[in-house]
């Protein structure tokens, strides 16, 4: 196995090793899709357009990466985000002030990370029961506050949300002539930032380290000396105040709030961490593989697309069998692993 | 030369539902010493130890560290008054790296330098010769090195008092030599070193006192040189030793001529090189050799509990096929694994099932035994074993490690095989019931049950056995019967008897 | 008192302890706000036969998928030590099957139907075995595992009817999905009492119960006492394949179409739901079928109590969320021990205190 860390005369560990196949791939399959189909792949806008439309989901992926990583799961995220949207554009509509919003957003957000976060880690309930409540009342809040579809109508946030990075010689000459700059939404700037903080977080913070171990052994963590209830704990803080901000990312892609919004969004944050080399039994896990792993996602998703095939149920067919492809590539090489070390 | 006191623990109680496990237990242990503590199982020293490093909290008492009343409520209390343990599995994190186990969970500040901290393990590690870096996976390492990383951790973290809970069971001798020789340097310095373990040899070997406790109580601490062997054993299991040294004359171990049970040419697996091996009926005989030569791995080809590569079996003159499990049992083998945690019980299931489930795999699945055969089995097997335990339907996790050890045993003796093979069956027990097991697989092989005994303890086999292999790094390296039945010849063969300059252990 | 307690709280029967609270408090508390809410009545069908109707009756019935499906959630939990979220999807394409077969003859007669639902259960059990080769070989996580069924097999129930929602009307249908005539009993509820006979019968001629919970408290130790883990875990899947097929085929018959989108939606969480509800370890061991049962029942209960107080459908979620963690939080290890301490201390100042005695 090639090392990408040349100074290291170690074997890479788990972690990277799943994350370097996951960019391999990604890669691998990009290129292909630039060569074979064209069109589309060909302009830098292509990745910047996955990046706008799924920066939301980067971010909660992110808040999930960490969560699975320290041996738990988090499926109240898609749930979360919507009620934020929602309820962030409710008040944005009852003449309500930006920067008080985004206060709202994450106020949210870290009341159910609070809240999750306190009955996982003090009274030991089961992770997936209290996330699935949590996902229940957030689906549930938010048609309370509207069953109806509800557009943001503020000027301040318009411009918010209008505002763009702009990129003219990344650009493409469009049918007219005219020269279209790379656009890249101020809500992908928020997630790049979110995955340098969580990157920062876990590979040179002392809470980061403990995720790890508390993932990969729970008993010896406590044996060690690290404060378990609290590391677990924060990691579902940390998830939640992510779905908040997710939420208002989604809110300044989409405009407006609906009771389906994000629906879906917590299988494919797993999925994307998973296809970037996050094992769900803990102690595995990256960022950046998470970040390739949401891109290849959407990849597949738009290779499909441009082949020609319409029919909505070849998105789905294809992202599972992606899915069970990564999967299965991680059993087998991590098996191996295991193998070797016996000798 | 009276050395200062450094721990004192008064009148300790802890309780459990329906089991008082310390009363009023007292233990000292001063500055620079090696005190060993020692009892049966179920005597109290895991739970007394539990105490200490604040995992159980104790019902009564008081600890006084240095002369000051300390509260330990956590593991982290006790890590902050300065007391280190290293277990006996392993508490570290295999998905981390060397230096990240080392100093993870006592670092200062939020921010890591894994630079600086990896220098720093490796400096650690050199100065304690273990063979290891700081950014090795430690999942890489193998589970000796995995030991050794965990008492480094301790020693770095100068403790006042580190606490080594049966810290040799996975360490072969050269290893063991390294950790006594560490453990020396550290009295030197004024640690506090409390020792647990079942070895006895090794005892004697490093410590200056001993604390025996039995069924929860003291029976009191004494100096080394004033207690000799056989006296320490008596204190412990308060039996009479001609018991002990009646075994230690061999009963009849000669074999009747006797026709081979068992035959296996050319056998391997996905752990062991080909080899050869026979018993015949009545048999006892044993494998031994240093940790890692391949004893538990022949076996478990013998059992078909590896993936088998090949081979021809033959059972009492017949060609089998023995790739898995059910195989071996439905020719009348039985298997008592290596370790019985994570091999042998089903934790959550009650005893009465725990015995009976080998025979009901051997029956089938279309055969369930009836529930008033089970209990009947259970009861016979409960009282031919001696086993305590509040009732059958007590999850089989609650008893005492001698006592699932009983159960398994049971569970293997109820299918009534013609071939047991026991791996280390009285590792982590307590006297009285090693000597309970030495008896039965004596009594067995009387019955006409032939019976491969594995055990760390030479004379535990010498004993017991009629024939013992000696394996060295995976091949077998002689066969020893009859008059060379001795700790010495058993020594030499292990050794190779090259290097005739080399002391042996 | 305290031998009550003490059964309530330790020993076998504690398991279902939480799960009949939870049916005792929804009772309670619908008496109280309308006393005549589980009257059960007869009144007459569409067909002019005389059934039972009443809440009670309704909540029963309406629980009848998510029991059956619960049924085999469970034994999939105990040997594989996960969850399969996969059930919804996969019960859609059961019902799908069932349909074209049906769909394909001419006539629908008894001996198509029962042709139909032996294809819906083969197909469900290609699929659950595809899954059970995925944890039980590859060893992949089960939720994993199943997330790839999740995410394409409503697309699949989907093609299998060609993007359509076709429709059956059979008399047989309607009484698979409702009521035979004859029988006041809803039909599906029939089904459930069917099926966990079934299972006990199952579990009586067979040492099933035994290996599965072995399998799912130590791996290891099951192999090494010959049993086939392999095998145990692949075989949970299949019989849940055909508790989806049962499942599949009740949501069809009941109105008469399949929906590929909306059949059993969103089911997988209240089936676990109902799982660990009746106290099974989602981590899995040892399991109770009968409380997985209750739990359904329990999750159905709060929702057509909901319904009932006037809740709209899509608020349901929300209280449903608030009752569920009331409930899981009564039943969390670290509650049950503040609880059970101190019921014992109020206890045991009645008693004279002697040393050592079993608390």
């Amino acid at each position: 196995m090639k090392n990408m860390f040349g100074k290291r005369r170690e074997p890479l560990t788990d972690t990277q090793l799943l994350m370097t196949i996951t960019i391999g791939i990604f890669a691998v399959m990009y290129i292909l899709a630039m060569a074979l189909l064209g069109g589309g792949f060909l302009h830098t806008q292509q990745i910047f357009d996955m990046l706008n439309d799924n920066a939301s989901l980067i971010i909660v992926s992110c808040g999930l990466t960490i969560v699975m990583i320290g041996g738990g799961i988090d499926i109240s995220v898609g749930a979360v985000t919507s009620l934020v949207v929602m309820s962030c554009v409710l008040y944005l509509n009852n003449g309500g002030n930006v920067f008080v919003s985004i206060l709202l957003a994450l106020g949210i957000g870290l009341a159910f990370g609070l809240v999750q976060g306190f009955l996982i880690s003090v009274l030991e309930i089961q992770p997936f029961i209290v996330t699935l409540a949590g996902m229940f009342f957030a689906r549930g809040m938010t048609t309370i506050l509207s069953v109806n579809p509800q557009k943001v109508d503020h000027e301040a946030f318009n411009r918010l949300r209008d505002a763009k990075v702009e990129i003219p010689w990344l650009g493409y000459v469009a049918k007219n002539g005219n020269l279209v700059p790379a656009r890249l939404e101020i809500g992908v700037i928020v997630a790049a930032v979110v995955v340098i903080v969580i990157f920062i977080l876990l590979k040179y913070l002392k809470l980061g380290r403990n995720f790890y171990a508390m993932g990969g052994n729970q008993s010896s963590a406590l044996m060690l000396g690290i404060n378990v209830k609290k590391t677990r704990f924060l990691s579902y803080l940390i998830s939640g105040v992510l779905s908040g901000i997710s939420g208002y990312v989604f809110m300044m892609h989409t405009g407006a709030g609906n009771a389906t919004n994000a629906a879906g969004m917590e299988m494919n944050a797993i999925a994307s961490s998973i296809i970037g080399g996050t094992l769900l039994t803990g102690g595995v896990g990256n960022v950046i593989g998470t970040l390739f792993g949401t891109l290849t996602l959407t990849t597949i998703k738009k290779i499909v697309v441009s082949s020609g095939l319409n029919d909505p149920w070849w998105q789905s067919i294809t992202t599972g069998g992606m899915l069970c492809f990564f999967i299965l590539l991680q059993s087998v090489v991590l098996s191996k692993r295991s193998k070797k070390k016996k000798s | 030369m009276q050395a200062e006191i450094l721990l004192q623990m008064k009148g300790i109680d802890k309780k459990f539902p329906g089991v008082l496990a310390l009363n009023g237990v007292d233990f000292t242990l001063r500055k620079g010493e090696i005190h060993a503590l020692m009892g049966e199982n179920g005597a109290g020293k895991s739970t007394l130890i539990k105490v200490l490093t604040g995992v159980y909290q104790k019902d009564g008492g008081e600890i006084l560290l240095e002369g000051k009343a300390v509260s330990i409520r956590s593991p982290q209390d006790a890590q902050n008054n300065g007391i280190s343990t290293v277990y006996q599995e392993i508490t570290l994190c295999p998905n981390l790296t060397v230096s990240e186990n080392m100093f993870i969970g006592r670092e200062t500040g939020s921010f890591i330098n894994a630079k600086k901290r990896e220098k720093r393990a490796d400096e650690i590690l050199q100065s304690l010769g273990i063979p290891a870096r700081g950014s090795m996976q430690l999942g890489d390492c193998s589970l000796a090195v995995q030991q050794m990383v965990a008492i480094a951790r301790a020693v770095d973290m100068n403790c006042k008092v580190l606490i080594l809970d049966e810290p040799t069971s996975s360490l072969d001798d050269k290893e063991v030599n390294m950790l006594f020789n560490l453990m020396r340097d550290l009295k030197g310095k004024g640690v506090g070193i409390i020792f647990v373990t079942h070895f006895l040899e090794q005892v004697y070997e490093v410590s200056d006192r001993i604390t025996v406790l039995r069924n929860g109580e003291l029976v009191g601490e004494y100096l080394i040189e004033e207690l000799p062997r056989v006296a320490l054993v008596s204190k412990m299991i308060g039996k009479d030793l001609d018991e002990l040294s009646a075994l230690s004359e061999s009963e009849e171990k000669e074999n009747k001529e006797s026709e081979v049970l068992y035959e296996a040419k050319g056998l391997s697996s996905s752990e062991t090189k080909s080899f050869d091996f026979s018993i015949k009926k009545g048999e006892v005989n044993g494998f031994t050799g240093l940790l890692g030569s391949g004893r538990s791995e022949s076996v478990r080809a013998i059992f078909g509990a590896d993936k088998v590569n090949s081979g021809s079996i033959k059972i009492k003159g017949k060609d089998v096929k023995i790739t898995k499990p059910i195989d071996a049992m439905k020719n009348g083998i039985g298997y008592l694994a290596e370790d019985r945690k994570r091999d042998g019980i089903i934790a959550e299931l009650s005893v009465r099932e725990n015995i009976i489930l080998a025979m009901q795999v051997m029956n089938g699945m279309f055969k369930p035994i009836s529930k008033s055969e089970q209990e009947a089995f259970a009861d016979e097997y409960i009282k031919v074993l001696n086993i305590k335990t509040a009732s059958k339907e007590t999850p089989v996790g609650s008893l005492s490690g001698g006592n699932q050890q009983k159960v398994i045993l049971a569970r293997w003796l109820l299918t009534h095989p013609d071939y047991l093979i026991l791996d280390e069956p009285t590792r982590g027990i307590d006297v009285g019931t090693k000597l309970e097991i030495q008896k039965l697989v004596l009594k067995l092989a009387k019955e006409g049950v032939s019976v491969t005994f594995i055990s760390s303890e030479v004379e535990e086999m010498l004993r017991t056995c009629s024939r013992l292999i000696v394996m060295r790094d995976r091949n077998i390296v002689g066969e020893l019967k009859g008059k060379d039945l001795n700790q010495e010849q058993v020594m030499k063969t292990i050794a190779g008897g090259e290097a005739k300059n080399e002391k042996d252990n | 008192m305290k031998k009550i307690t003490k059964k309530l709280f330790q020993g076998g029967l504690s398991q279902l302890t939480i799960p009949l609270i939870a049916i005792a408090l929804l009772l309670i508390f619908n008496l109280i706000r309308d006393p005549g809410f589980f009257s059960i009545g007869i009144s007459h069908n569409n067909d002019g036969n005389a059934v039972l109707a009443g809440n009670l009756i309704s909540i029963i019935n309406g629980a009848s998928e998510l029991a059956v499906l619960a049924m085999g959630m469970t034994l999939v939990t105990a040997a594989c030590k996960g969850q399969d979220i996969s059930v919804g999807a996969a019960a859609a394409i059961a019902g799908s099957v069932f349909v074209k077969v049906l769909k394909a003859g001419s006539s629908i007669s008894g001996g198509t139907v029962l042709l139909a639902f032996l294809s819906a259960c083969v197909v469900a059990m290609l699929f659950g075995t595809f899954n059970g080769i995925l944890v039980s070989v590859f060893k992949i996580q089960p939720m994993i595992a199943t997330l790839i069924l999740y995410t394409c097999g409503r697309s699949i129930a989907y093609w299998i009817n060609g993007g359509a929602t076709p429709t059956v009307s059979s008399h047989i249908i309607t009484a698979i999905g409702s009521f035979i005539p004859g029988i006041p009993i809803p039909t599906p509820v029939l089904i459930v009492l069917f099926v966990a006979i079934l299972f006990k019968l199952l579990f009586h001629f067979t040492s099933l119960e035994l290996f599965t919970q072995s399998v799912g408290i130590n791996q290891s130790a099951a192999r090494l006492n010959g049993i086939n883990p392999t095998f145990i875990k692949l075989l949970s899947f299949i019989i849940l394949g055909v508790c989806v097929a049962v499942a599949g085929t009740i949501g069809v018959s009941r109105l008469g179409l399949i929906n590929h989108e909306t059949l059993l939606l969103d089911v997988e969480m209240d089936t676990i739901l109902a799982v660990a509800i009746g106290g099974n370890s989602l981590g899995g061991g040892k399991f109770k079928i009968s409380g997985s049962i209750i739990g359904a029942y329990v999750i159905q209960m709060l929702t057509i109590t909901l319904y009932a107080m006037k809740v709209s459908s899509t608020d349901v979620k929300a209280y449903k969320a608030i009752v569920i963690v009331i409930l899981v939080v009564i039943g969390s290890p670290v509650v049950k021990a503040r609880l059970s301490k101190l019921i014992n201390s109020l206890f045991s100042k009645k008693k004279v205190a002697v040393k050592g005695v079993q608390s």
